[in-house]
């Protein structure tokens, strides 16, 4: 493995097996942490904002620490902390049906806004809603700016529902950003807008994203020297987040590739955090966010049956880079547009599918697996379709489970497991007898117990 | 023999148009005259001016009710996900939206955004659009973004009639739904004063057959039924006066509606079937049609939760003014079980009602809730609670 300088305050813990850039991952997360956590006293000024149609590199133009409530949601939920928020939010008057990640913020803020690594988070001075793939990300800041009256700037971003970017579609989301957007962000920094700056930010996103593509597509070999949805989470870390646009992310990046490069050269699969994987047995492509609560639990669900995920949509949900977009320093603004309106939950349903046969096909999957996610309307609606049209035009297997992102009450391992168990043999069957072994695939697992 | 008084013929009309899931009257408006075409529409809004100025019936879609049997659709959908688009799903599978040569999904929410999609898969035939309204409402951004909306809609409507949409059938069909939603606007207003002459489960009933009916013939029906609706005696009670809030997209089932009247509450004013009141004043028809149908929608139009508001200031100030214009004492908070928009606007709305000391009540329902005794009494107690603080 590539030896990437480890900061001197990151342990890793015996028993738990990760490769040096998902180390290096970590740290940069708690370092932005820290950064959150000092913001007001260095005279920063703190933004929030979501993971699709995050425009990390337009906030820096202004110096903003940068918040992503979504990532403080997971992060907790990997923490077990999100089950007592959410309670604390339902209690607050939030209705058990709605979306956990918004509860698990809510709650957080509730409880004194101790972030994810125990330090207390400061109150956002302005939220950006770039509102990409989700109505709820607009009720989320409403509610937080309700409560908090932090100020709020809406970048509203159309959706592709004729699957494509029409003209008219980029040019009301630049008129927003050069009009709405940029006036606001100048006004609570005090920072004069420097279009050159953001060109520069542009420049590192590119080598980034060229080199995360390439770690997305190594999944291409086999054995897969990664697992492109438990593995790939810690992957699209940093470039989701605070740092696109960062030297530190290239860093990241160019590090990650060549680690990726050399297990690709060594004939590795992936590492998992019991070590080495085995043999690769089944190859999928996953649709659906992952559940954080009990995220190694889920993933080991899978190494241990010797499958790996080659491809998922979930890595798409901040930014579609493996077809082609980077950030363009040449256009800046028109850029930032594309970006947010190709975001993964921005597609329409017809694209949505064309986009996981095309993996199925090109990372030579045995089929498709479905989390649906009961919090999260915005890929969930449609999926049972998604897996029917899949199955039709691959004549690959696929299968469904249902979980939550960051609601404990919604992970039944044992139900998830004989599911899984099944799948397999299904995929198993289908490599012997050529046809797929008959079983309800369409009826949702009911997660709950 | 006895004939039954104008207003219950008109009723008893609308009713039967609202329990016909086969959608007769508009398979009768397409036979009356051969090549007429039919455009549905979801909620919560869509420019309904465009599907008339093309020639065609615009159709209200708002789910199967709790009358019709969902097989097919339950396949389509997880069960945490609301009912509308499972029914609304089985209503196509089933044949009985074959009448419709197309369909529009307004942008409300996730769950119907995506059906635009599925209905691209399933329904290969049909024109098939997502309609995306702006959240910007500054006329140059939002406006010019909506604008040329509006006129890829209407590019495509003409396509679908073979002939352009000119400004003049425009502006024809604008001047047919401002005198459409004047009509309803005095529907409301009535209601509001004598609420025990109006019940809201006929007013319910009249807003519902313009969802089938050519807004001609709807607003005749609505002039008729105020004209008539007076030579009925009915008797004033000591009820509470409550705005109902959340219901509009997913439908309640009127037998919901029902309930809550029959538990002590006059409804005064709601927000079903928002895209008859949605602009709220009339459209200039006699201007650019596409420019004053956009001003209308950005400076003069009704909220809900599927629209932002641009500061928190904003909010809940149009239920507040829904509260005080119609005398209401209270607000009945009824929402679709998972639908998220409703369900996460609540607390904010229930905080700025309580800042202003309106109480309010709160419950669930979908578009099949079978069980009514527990609205009943919540909403019974509600009422009865409201009598006696206001008796103190």
């Amino acid at each position: 493995m590539t030896t990437a300088a480890m900061p001197a305050s990151v342990k890793k813990p015996q028993d738990v097996q990760k490769e040096d850039a998902m180390w290096l991952q970590k740290e940069l997360i708690n370092r932005n942490y820290r950064e959150l956590a000092t913001a007001h006293e260095t005279g920063r000024k703190v933004s929030a904002t979501f993971v699709p149609g995050n425009l990390n590199e337009l906030l820096m133009c202004f110096d903003f620490a940068r918040s992503l409530p979504e990532t403080n949601a997971l992060q907790n939920g990997m923490r077990k902390k999100s089950g007592k928020f959410i309670m604390d939010a339902e209690r607050d008057g939030q209705s058990e049906d709605v979306c956990t990640y918004v509860k698990a913020d809510l709650g957080m803020m509730l409880g004194g806004e101790v972030g994810p690594t125990g330090e207390v988070l400061p109150r956002p001075d302005v939220l950006l809603l770039s509102y990409t793939g989700c109505f709820t990300f607009m009720k989320w800041f409403e509610l937080i700016r309700h409560k908090y009256g932090c100020e709020t700037v809406m970048l509203h971003v159309p959706y592709q529902g004729e699957g494509k970017i029409a003209p008219n579609m980029r040019e009301y989301v630049v008129k927003q950003l050069k009009e709405n957007v940029i006036p606001t962000l100048e006004r609570i920094s005090g920072v004069k807008f420097d279009i050159d700056r953001l060109r520069q930010y542009m420049k590192e996103s590119q080598k980034a994203e060229e080199d995360l593509v390439a770690v997305l597509h190594s999944a291409k070999h086999r054995p897969s020297p990664i697992d492109g949805y438990f593995g790939a989470v810690y992957y699209i870390g940093p470039i989701f987040t605070a740092f696109r646009g960062t030297p530190e992310a290239s860093e990241y990046y160019r590090v990650l590739r060549g680690e990726i490069e050399q297990r690709v050269r060594e004939g590795k699969g992936p590492v998992t955090p019991d070590g080495e994987m085995g043999e690769e047995k089944y190859r999928l492509v996953v649709e659906g966010p992952p559940n954080w609560t009990s995220f190694r639990d889920f993933w080991k669900m899978f190494y241990e049956e010797g499958a790996v995920v080659v491809s998922s949509t979930y890595a798409k949900v901040g930014g579609l880079y493996d077809f082609g977009f980077r950030h363009d320093p040449e256009h800046p603004l028109e850029s930032l547009a594309d970006y947010c309106l190709g975001c993964y939950t921005n597609l329409n349903l017809p694209s949505r599918i064309d986009m996981i046969c095309r993996y199925i096909d090109e990372y030579q999957a045995d089929g498709l697996l479905i989390n649906s996610i009961k919090s999260c309307n915005s890929f969930s609606a449609g999926q049972l379709l998604i897996l029917r049209e899949v199955e039709k035009r691959t004549g690959k297997p696929a299968a469904f489970i249902e979980t939550d992102l960051v609601d404990p009450r919604y992970f039944s391992a044992a139900n998830v497991k004989n599911r899984l168990e099944s799948y397999f043999q299904m995929i198993k069957q289908k490599r012997t007898s050529g046809v797929a072994h008959e079983m309800p695939r369409t009826i949702p697992i009911v997660a709950a117990n | 023999m006895s004939t039954i008084p104008q207003a219950v013929a008109i009723v008893q009309r609308c009713e039967a148009l609202f329990e016909d899931l086969d959608f007769g009257a508009v398979k009768a408006w397409k036979a009356a005259v051969p090549g007429r075409k039919a455009i549905g529409y979801m909620p919560v809004y869509v420019p309904r001016e465009l599907v008339h100025a093309a020639g065609m019936l615009p159709v209200g879609i708002l789910g199967g009710g709790d009358a019709l049997e969902v097989i097919q659709g339950d396949a389509y959908y997880q069960s945490y996900i609301c009912r509308i688009p499972r029914s609304t799903i089985e209503l196509g599978l089933t044949g009985r939206l074959d009448c419709l040569d197309g369909m529009l999904f307004p942008s409300i929410c996730d769950v119907i955004r995506n059906l635009s999609g599925m209905w691209q898969i399933l329904f290969k035939d049909k024109y098939v659009r997502y309609f995306d309204v702006p959240q910007n409402y500054e006329d140059a951004i939002g406006g010019r973004f909506y604008v040329q909306e509006l006129g890829v809609l209407r590019d495509d409507l003409g396509r679908l009639r073979g002939a352009p949409i000119t400004d003049a059938e425009l502006n024809a069909s604008i001047a047919v739904y401002n005198d459409n939603r004047a009509a309803v606007r005095d529907l409301y207003a009535y209601r509001a004063q004598k609420p025990w002459q109006a019940p809201t489960s006929e007013v319910y009933l009249l807003l519902r057959a313009g969802m089938v009916l050519p807004p001609e013939e709807h607003t005749q029906i609505v002039r008729d039924y105020l004209a008539a609706i007076d030579e009925i005696p009915r008797p004033k009670r000591d009820n509470a006066r409550v705005v109902i809030n959340g219901t509009f997209c997913e439908q309640p089932p009127l037998a919901l509606i029902k309930s809550i009247e029959m538990s002590g509450c006059y409804v005064v004013d709601d927000d079903f079937m928002l895209v008859t009141r949605w602009l709220l004043d009339d459209v200039p028809a006699d201007g650019n049609p596409l420019e004053e149908l956009s001003k209308a929608f950005l400076h003069r139009s009704a909220s809900t939760a599927a629209k932002y508001d641009t500061t928190r200031e904003e909010k809940g100030q149009f239920l507040l003014k829904q509260v005080k214009t119609r005398g209401a004492e209270g607000v009945v908070f009824a929402a679709p079980s998972f639908c998220d928009p409703a369900l996460l606007e609540r607390p904010m709305l229930q905080d700025v009602l309580a800042k202003h000391g309106v109480p309010y009540t709160a419950f669930k329902y979908a578009e099949n809730t079978g069980q009514m005794a527990p609205i009943r009494e919540q909403a019974g107690t509600f009422a009865d609670s409201i009598k006696l603080w206001s008796a103190a």
